[in-house]
């Protein structure tokens, strides 16, 4: 989220697109139903199902799977050709003005650069054009044929009213409604947020989907404003914690990447994390880089990291491939090339798509850690459950360890919420029989694996004998011992240069921002951007004020949100180019002549001057950007791409299948139904149910109680048209496996005519599986293609083909 | 005097503001005793509160566990209730049908109890030491890194990098499990390691 929960109280009007809040997020969703009761806002829902937000909406749409940019380009282009342009914000913060190199084409579907056979593009001509100074050339004038406004109006003409119904199955006045009411909020003095969750990234464009809509967003001025942002609605409890610290396979914690081995040493590594600023006084803030990799080495291995061995960057591994996500690892692990596995409260089995490819892989190991709080199906995977788990038990070779660990009433930490609050949370009950933390296991194979090398040496034993781990009882850290950690400290006083008498940071000190991290090795911090959150004066994060002065739904002494308490980002943006807020009403903070001040931290040097600065200070041109350069593998523009499994071929580009830059393994490849499929007609998607989440709760009895069984959802019209009875029997498959459910006949779907053709659409709730309390059923990945977004591999779960048919059930 | 009365209406005689002694001189008195010993003090009492949230959605709620036994005191400790936090500004108090739940998962019939281990080609799982099952993953891990790590590729480029074992870390544990679980992981150099963020 660029803004948070209680912030959305402060909105004109709500998007929910590529989410279903008022199930998904129910608590979050009541600050929708604050904002339409206090302030007038209105809601506007646009999903294939009439879905519980979409019954509470203003305005419902529905629209086919995977057709979102269409969508959204459409809206745009509507918005462009109706001068809803909120231009002030548009000239002045985003990069509208900058010229594009010459060279830099759009042609049926694709840019210049593409090479068909590596599925990937030379970016180099989705660039800026660059002056004799150094700079990007821009014409304020927006008058350059070449300047990204004129681009961009080019590339989204195509998507008119016709077309988008076309693609989308969005009847055009239904289109058209939508997009005069989003148009609207151009006005200087009305903001749109967007609500979106995993019907957006869920696709193999799933990046692109999000990018369409902040460029909307952009073009309308709604962010870094009260009310307006980008807020994903992420899922788990602390998923935004786990990317921030960096658990992925190409992190470092703080969104610092690690190096690939083209970049052979730490010049090497340096000379592409320089951003140098594209514009004049911009800041540029990941000029900083360096000051946070050393530091992060310094945390990591402490003495053992010096100016010599250029901070143990030789401690860091270096990839040979984009990242070893998991879609990869199954991959490898089905080819045999993996031999050892650690699940740590996850259940891949239920969680990841082609559950028949996960199981013949799983089978390849050697060895199956699991760490859970649960009983997993991930953990069973090798257990005969006739139909729903149709393992041969004998014949698979891997061990399995599972060991339990406690779950969150038994533990202490911090868990960051959607609006990047990092709340703190105390430990209530003691965990059930011998259950642990996950500290003290992970400490336990540390510490084992340090006594083997030591003992019998190895392969490169440096970064293991050498990694910090000081703590006071190094079998089990404390929370509070790891979160300082995290927040980062001095290690060598640093004096100050003009008075050399006195120390600027002393050694043994928490450090109280980040700002004040370097790159000679006197400071250490494991995740920079959390600096701040547990200073000299103690623990941020489990601060309980909960006042909030004018009611402008900041809370800023409620918990810590990173970074440097900061509760909307780009908040400079709410003001104009002069530093007055674009709408008084919702003040967030203002140039007072010598500084920025207001109800939240200013994301912008404080005394840095508004005609000079840029809003968007982690990019090198201090604006935003409707011109991505080469940071989106698909393009510097959203193009509509169908899903790899799709009822229709695109009819923009009908030579190009799915996202033409999105990885596919070659046996999956042989696994996809054909466009327009005769075998597999139906367009399915998968979805939630607001009593379950995920395949936790079917061990809970309660929810297993109000959810029992596993069903598919379909319209009156299939239903009529397949002899399908409500609450019998279905068998519904695709061309990865097949399953059977109840079938839930509803209102709430209803075929699409999509150029002219009718599209069914078959829901399929994700919640079943073969443990817990509820009824053995199908999990919704033994139909799902193995298949993820081009930027960071997101599986495809929301559109895909099945076929249908009435069924009198599994034979148990 | 009707022996019927309800706890109910006796708690609505209580609420409507007449205090315990006045009751007694109201007559009340020996009913009063025989009231008072059945009804349970109040959970304030007899138990601790703990702040805590939400382990499902990124909404994260704010609630209160209420467990009998005082866990910061090192004493052993039962949860017995788990309600909204109205202090909360995200939920004020208010739960889903997910957090309304939470109790249920704390004290769910599948909560893994002990390390268990299957051996190759069983059909069952056995119980296991946890100093045993640290060092069998411990002695797996250091047999297959040492002979699978790549030190240098082909072009003679220092890699020191470990693929051939992998880690998939959770999406609600705390951040301090995660940052003990990248410290323990990244300085093995392995690769194959990713988290719960893409589903
Ligand atoms: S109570 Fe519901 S809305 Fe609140 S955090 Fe839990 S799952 Fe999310």
């Amino acid at each position: 989220m660029t803004n948070s929960w209680t912030d959305i109280r402060n909105t004109d009007l709500v998007i929910i697109m590529g989410g279903n809040a008022a199930e998904a997020h129910p608590c979050g969703f009541k600050w929708v139903t604050e904002a339409k009761a206090n302030r007038g806002a209105k809601l506007i829902v646009v999903d294939p199902r009439f879905t519980r937000s979409a019954a509470v909406a203003d305005y419902y749409a529905p629209i086919r799977q995977g057709s979102d940019i269409a969508f959204l380009n459409g809206v745009i282009n509507y918005c462009i050709a109706n001068d809803k342009v909120q231009w002030d914000y548009v000239k002045a913060f985003t990069n509208a003005s900058y010229i594009v190199k010459e060279g830099f084409a759009y042609k049926d579907g694709l840019f210049t650069g593409y090479d068909e056979e590596k599925r990937d593009y030379n970016r180099s001509t989705w660039d800026y054009e660059i002056g004799p100074d150094g700079y990007a050339v821009v014409d304020d004038t927006l008058q350059h044929p070449r300047c990204v406004w004129n681009l961009l109006k080019a590339h989204v003409a195509q998507y008119t009213p016709e077309l988008v119904e076309r693609i989308t199955g969005t009847p055009k006045d239904k289109f058209l409604k939508v997009a005069s009411m989003i148009s609207e909020c151009s006005s200087k003095t009305k903001t749109m947020t967007s609500m979106y969750a995993l019907g957006w990234t869920q696709h193999s464009k799933g990046s692109q989907n999000i990018r369409t809509m902040a460029m909307l967003q952009l073009i309308l001025g709604n962010i870094g404003v009260r009310g307006g942002g980008m807020n994903a609605l992420r899922g788990h409890s602390n998923i935004q914690g786990l990317t921030d610290v960096g658990l992925m396979s190409n992190m470092i914690p703080g969104y610092l990447t690690l190096p690939t081995e083209r970049e052979p040493d730490f010049n090497a590594y340096m000379s592409t994390r320089g951003f140098k600023p594209l514009r004049p006084n911009q800041m540029s803030y990941w000029q900083n880089y360096k000051k946070f990799f050393v530091s992060f080495q310094k945390a990591m291995w402490g003495d053992a990291a010096t100016a010599e061995n250029n901070w143990a960057f030789d401690y860091l591994p270096k990839l040979d491939v984009p990242a070893y996500d998991i879609l990869r690892a199954f991959e490898l692990m089905k080819q045999g090339k993996m031999n050892v596995y650690v699940c740590q409260g996850f259940n891949p089995m239920q969680a990841f798509p082609n559950r028949g490819k996960l199981a013949e892989a799983l089978a390849k190991l050697k060895l199956l850690v699991v760490m859970d709080p649960l009983q997993t199906e991930t953990a069973r995977f090798w257990e005969n459950h006739g139909v729903y788990n149709p393992a041969d038990t004998a014949k698979i070779q891997t061990e399995v360890i599972q060991l339990p660990t406690t779950c969150f009433a038994e533990d202490e930490g911090s868990l960051v919420n959607s609006g990047r609050w990092i709340q703190w949370h105390w430990p209530a009950g003691s965990p059930p029989g011998e259950a642990r933390t996950d500290a003290a296991i992970m400490s336990g194979i540390h510490l084992r694996m340090k006594e083997l090398y030591r003992k019998e040496g190895g392969a490169f034993p440096d970064p293991i004998l050498n990694l910090t781990w000081t703590y006071k009882d190094p079998h089990e850290p404390t929370a509070v011992e790891l979160t300082k950690e995290l927040n980062g400290s001095v290690l060598k006083d640093v004096l100050d240069p003009n008075d050399p008498t006195k120390k600027v940071l002393e050694a043994g000190k928490q450090v109280a921002t980040f700002g004040v991290l370097r790159d000679d090795g006197s400071t250490a911090a494991g995740c920079w951007i959390y600096s701040g959150s547990y200073t000299e004066a103690g623990n941020m994060m489990a601060r309980r004020d909960n006042s909030d002065p004018d009611a402008t739904g900041a809370y800023l002494k409620w918990s810590f949100a990173w970074p440097a308490n900061r509760r909307i980002l780009y908040n400079r943006a709410s003001c104009d180019i002069d530093g007055k807020p674009w709408d008084p009403t919702r003040k967030l903070i203002e140039w007072d002549g010598s500084k920025w001040t207001g109800y939240d931290v200013p994301d912008i040097a404080p005394t840095a001057k508004p005609q000079d600065v840029g809003p968007f200070i982690m990019n090198p041109e201090g604006v935003s950007r409707l011109f991505a350069r080469g940071m989106m593998r698909e393009g510097p523009f959203p193009v509509h791409y169908e899903p790899f499994e799709s009822p229709v071929a695109n009819l923009i580009a009908p030579k190009i299948r799915g996202n033409p830059v999105a990885r596919v393994f070659k046996d999956d490849f042989a696994q996809f139904a054909d466009t327009a499929s005769k075998e597999f007609p139906y367009a399915a998607t998968s979805y939630r149910l607001t009593e379950h989440f995920h395949y936790w709760t079917k061990n809970n009895h309660v929810n297993a109680v109000l959810q029992p069984e596993f069903f598919v959802e379909i319209s009156e019209e299939l239903a009529k048209e397949k002899s399908i009875k409500n609450a019998g029997w279905v068998r519904v498959w695709s061309k990865r496996g097949s399953v059977f459910a109840k079938a839930y006949v509803t209102k709430r779907i209803r075929p699409l005519i999509v150029d002219g053709k009718p599209v069914h659409i078959v829901g399929i709730p994700i919640h079943w599986g073969f443990v817990g309390a509820a009824k053995k059923g199908f999990p919704a990945n033994v139909l799902t293609p193995f298949v993820g977004d081009a930027n960071i591999e997101t599986p495809e779960f929301k559109a895909f083909l099945v076929n249908i048919e009435p069924s009198t059930g599994p034979v148990a | 005097m009707n022996m019927e009365l309800s706890r109910r209406q006796f708690l609505k005689t209580a609420g409507a503001g007449v205090a315990g002694t006045t009751l007694g001189a109201m007559g009340f008195g020996a009913i009063e005793e025989a009231y008072a010993s059945t009804i349970k003090p109040f959970r304030l009492v007899d138990t601790t509160e703990v702040r805590n949230t939400c382990t499902y959605c990124s909404v994260a709620c704010g609630i209160l566990i209420f467990a009998k036994g005082n866990l910061a005191k090192g004493e052993k400790a039962d949860i017995t209730h788990i309600e909204g936090d109205s202090d909360h500004p995200t939920n004020r108090g208010t739960l889903c049908p997910k957090g309304a739940a939470l109790l249920d998962i704390v004290k769910s019939e599948t909560r893994l109890q002990y390390p268990m281990i299957r051996r190759a080609g069983s059909d069952k799982f056995e119980r296991i030491s946890w100093d045993a099952a640290l060092d069998k993953i411990a002695r797996a891990f250091k047999d297959d890194r040492d002979a699978n790590f790549i030190a240098r590729n082909k072009d003679g480029v220092t890699v020191n990098r470990w693929t051939t074992t992998g880690f998939l870390a959770a999406s609600a544990t705390t951040n301090e499990t995660a940052w003990c679980t990248y410290k323990t992981v990244r300085s093995l150099g392995m690769l194959v390691f990713d988290n719960q963020a893409r589903v």
